[in-house]
């Protein structure tokens, strides 16, 4: 039984903390809500640190490694709130590692910026390969691909793409005569619209993306593999808010310390130190559940879809708490723009609703554990 | 990232797997369906099982070879409750004596204590339980007001009431906190002893829960006499020792498991009928589960800290939070879902819904863990208190005045 980090697990920890500070990531989060070109491309960043290639395996150019090494990276970028396109690259990084695709290389080595176009799985109730609706709890259908060899023709419309806008290629999950199919775009070719969307968290960019009679290339890639990419986005998301949380909670317990009312420190009373141990509680939690999320992507197939679930459900919930601890710890002023705790709150109400929501990845759990999958 | 064992490990979970799959054929059923009925005859089988066990090498795992034990650490400790489990037999009858008292002693006894008691332990011969909690002493332990007076040839009269006291009604031995000098701090005053549960002047009697069942007892001790040679560790030190005990405590919570798990919640979800289609059902057990993996892996990360050199510190407590907080959600939830039929005594959670309220302050309570874990681990500043270095005769009179 060894959970620790390897030593090589520690560097790319430090390595990813000092790439991100070259900017002030948390600043440009506040500026960026009201100017959309404040908010910094660290695309360079994110190329130069090999982060496009974590999840490649080396004969394709990339690192080889394990969904845990993402995962820090993830952390570092949630605990800055920096917009690192972590969610739109490394599952369509994944998938055409696993086709052994052409593409994979110039995808890990950075030499193009993709999206990937968001599909979940099936689920014990849900039949039906799905995406995200514009508005609304019934799930949308895939976008349709005709298949003529490895020509595709895509019809249909997928919302709440992250990074669609700043994306050269996208690589749509479409719904092919026998199933789920990955096929890869040009975001210029004829009959692609992106609209791109700057929302209630600047530091995550959005699109929607219609395909018209639209023309891609068929990746080899089986479903095993295009469900896996959507794990990877569970788990990479859970991670952002594992970071973010752990950033957080140093922020509230010091001002719980220094803010002094009735003669004493505000965290003196237990009703401010439960709260903040109850963030603690949560926190661990989720860190625990990155562990089970990051082992089953080596060890487990058949548990990733509980195991990345679980994670997202349980990172998202512990993000929702803590951002409200914090705007509850300093008082009024943690509800205003004169604190950072609002740029926090708005990353945590968008990002549980993007990729299925945090109440579908909650949703999953339950469907997974009822269809009989046993968590090691 | 490894959750297998090392080749040292797996040696040891070997050996005791072997052995288990030898003797388990032996072990008598003392809980749940099938267990002997009189409760004589079965805490008479669970002692020869516990005698069995020790004899095999998995009693007192931790303990010092010298003293009986395999002077292992708490690793091998965990794998052995693990097989234990995997073999659907009980452990060891003394849970209390084995995991605390007896380590305590080993820490803080005589030779001729260790000698005394601590064979007899090992073998179930004699159980031990713990007598700290009172009544009006429980989170806040150093409160305690049974009373130990000195007699002129140095033994002691204790008298006071002690109260959640596991296995009393058959323990030889009761490891007791008692106040020697109630002129002095609350934290100061205190001394621990080893007392015979036989002596003149104890009486225990069961004290009934929800479910109906007396699984703790009350017992009263009326002019006590002990000599000398019971006082474990120093006069005036029992707080010292006390801690000792809480520290063991902590670890034996920590590598012990409850027998929950959210695979068993789900199929209790499931069994009832619509109930995996309906979507706020799904929501409630989706939370319950991914606190239950949490905590199955946050066991995970103990374990890995342990082989690591690290003794769990008290932030390990959120663990029992978080179990006995989606245990009690689950016991709602799968109540909601199947009716009233869940309630029922021979029901799979009528027990579970009953046992787990008074859990929840089991080991000190929830709000006491949280202050405890906010000023250690995070720490925040401690709550004013008006019971620093007061004497303690003086914070009882002060009590008193304002119920006045």
């Amino acid at each position: 039984m060894d959970l620790s980090l390897t030593d090589e697990q520690e560097f790319l920890r430090e390595a990813a903390r000092g790439a991100l500070k070259r900017v002030d990531t948390v600043a440009a989060a506040r500026e960026a809500l009201e100017d959309e070109s404040k908010r910094p491309d660290l695309w360079k960043t994110i190329v130069e640190a090999g982060w496009t290639g974590l999840l490649t395996s080396e004969d394709q150019g990339g690192a080889g490694l394990g969904l845990y090494d993402a995962m820090l990276v993830a952390q570092e970028a949630g605990r800055v709130l920096a917009p690192v396109p972590l969610v739109s690259t490394l599952p369509a990084a994944t998938i055409l590692d696993a086709a052994d695709d052409q593409a994979a290389e110039v995808v890990a080595g950075g030499e193009t910026r993709i999206a990937w176009l968001p599909a979940a799985p099936p689920t014990d109730q849900e039949p039906r390969w799905t995406s995200d609706p514009h508005r609304g709890v019934l799930r949308a259908d895939l976008p349709t691909a005709e298949l003529d060899g490895d020509a595709a023709t895509l019809n249909g419309t997928v919302h709440w793409v992250p990074d669609a806008a700043q994306a050269e290629q996208l690589l749509v999950t479409a719904s092919g005569p026998e199933g789920p199919v990955a096929v890869l775009v040009d975001a210029t070719a004829t009959g692609v619209t992106v609209e791109g969307l700057w929302r209630y968290d600047a530091t995550r960019p959005l699109g929607h993306v219609t395909l018209k009679d639209v023309q891609g290339r068929v990746v080899q890639a089986d479903e095993t593999a295009i469900r896996r990419a959507w794990q990877v986005a569970q788990g990479l998301l859970a991670a952002e808010a594992v970071g973010t949380v752990d950033a957080l909670l140093p922020i509230a317990i010091a001002y719980a310390k220094e803010r002094h009312t009735f003669g004493r420190a505000i965290g003196s009373y237990q009703a401010v130190k439960h709260q903040l141990v109850e963030v603690l509680r949560l926190l661990e939690n989720a860190k625990s559940l990155l562990i089970y999320a990051a082992w089953a992507f080596e060890n487990a197939p058949g548990e990733l879809a509980l195991a990345t679930a679980a994670a997202r459900s349980g990172a998202e919930h512990a993000l929702d708490v803590a951002t409200r601890v914090q705007i509850s710890v300093h008082g009024g002023i943690g509800a205003t723009w004169e604190h950072d705790a609002p740029l926090y709150f708005r990353r945590a109400q968008l990002s549980r609703r993007l990729l299925g929501g945090a109440s579908g990845a909650t949703d999953r759990v339950a469907g997974e554990l009822m269809a009989g999958v046993v968590p090691a | 990232m490894d959750l297998n064992d090392d080749p040292q490990q797996a040696a040891f979970r070997a050996q005791v797997r072997g052995w288990l799959d030898e003797h388990k054929a032996e072990a008598p059923i003392v809980l749940g369906e099938g267990q002997i009925e009189d409760e004589h005859e079965r805490i008479e089988a669970w002692r020869g099982w516990q005698r069995k066990l020790a004899e095999g090498g998995l009693c007192g795992v931790t303990w010092p070879e010298e003293f009986g034990g395999a002077g292992k650490g708490p690793i091998e400790q965990v794998i052995v409750n693990q097989e234990l489990a995997r073999a659907k037999v009980p452990g060891a009858l003394d849970f209390i004596g084995l995991g605390m008292m007896g380590p305590a002693i080993i820490v803080h006894g005589t030779e001729e204590q260790k000698r005394r008691y601590l064979g007899p332990m090992l073998h179930g011969d004699e159980v031990c339980c713990q007598l700290f909690s009172e009544p009006a002493a429980g989170s806040d332990l150093a409160g305690v007001t049974a009373r130990a007076v000195e007699q002129e040839d140095g033994s002691f009269k204790i008298s006071g009431q002690k109260v959640w006291t596991t296995n009393a009604q058959f323990s030889a031995f009761g490891v007791l906190l008692a106040r020697t000098d109630a002129d002095v701090p609350k934290h100061k005053g205190l001394t621990m002893f080893i007392v015979p549960m036989d002596a003149p002047g104890i009486t225990i009697r069961g004290l009934r829960q929800i479910s109906g069942e007396a699984e703790f007892n009350e017992v009263f001790l009326d002019d006590v006499h002990v000599p000398a040679d019971t006082v474990l560790g120093q006069v005036g030190n029992g707080w010292g020792t006390a801690l000792t005990v809480l520290m063991f405590e902590r670890l034996s919570i920590g590598t012990t498991s409850i027998g929950y798990s959210a695979e068993r919640f789900a199929a209790g979800v499931k069994s009832a009928p619509g109930a995996q289609e309906d979507p706020e059902v799904r929501q409630r057990l989706g939370h319950i589960g991914t606190e239950m993996i949490a905590s199955r892996f946050a066991g995970h990360r103990l374990l890995s800290d342990l082989a690591g050199g690290q003794l769990p510190g008290p932030e390990f407590g959120l663990g029992k939070v978080t179990v006995v907080k989606s245990a009690i959600d689950a016991g709602d939830l799968i109540a909601d879902v199947l009716g009233p039929d869940a309630l029922d005594e021979g029901s799979e959670w009528g027990y579970m819904i009953s046992f787990l309220p008074g859990l929840k302050s089991a080991g000190g309570t929830e709000e006491i863990l949280r202050n405890t874990i906010g000023e250690r681990v995070l720490g925040l500043p401690p709550e004013p208190r008006s019971d620093k270095g007061v004497p303690f005769s003086e914070l009882k009179a002060r009590e008193n005045e304002k119920v006045a």
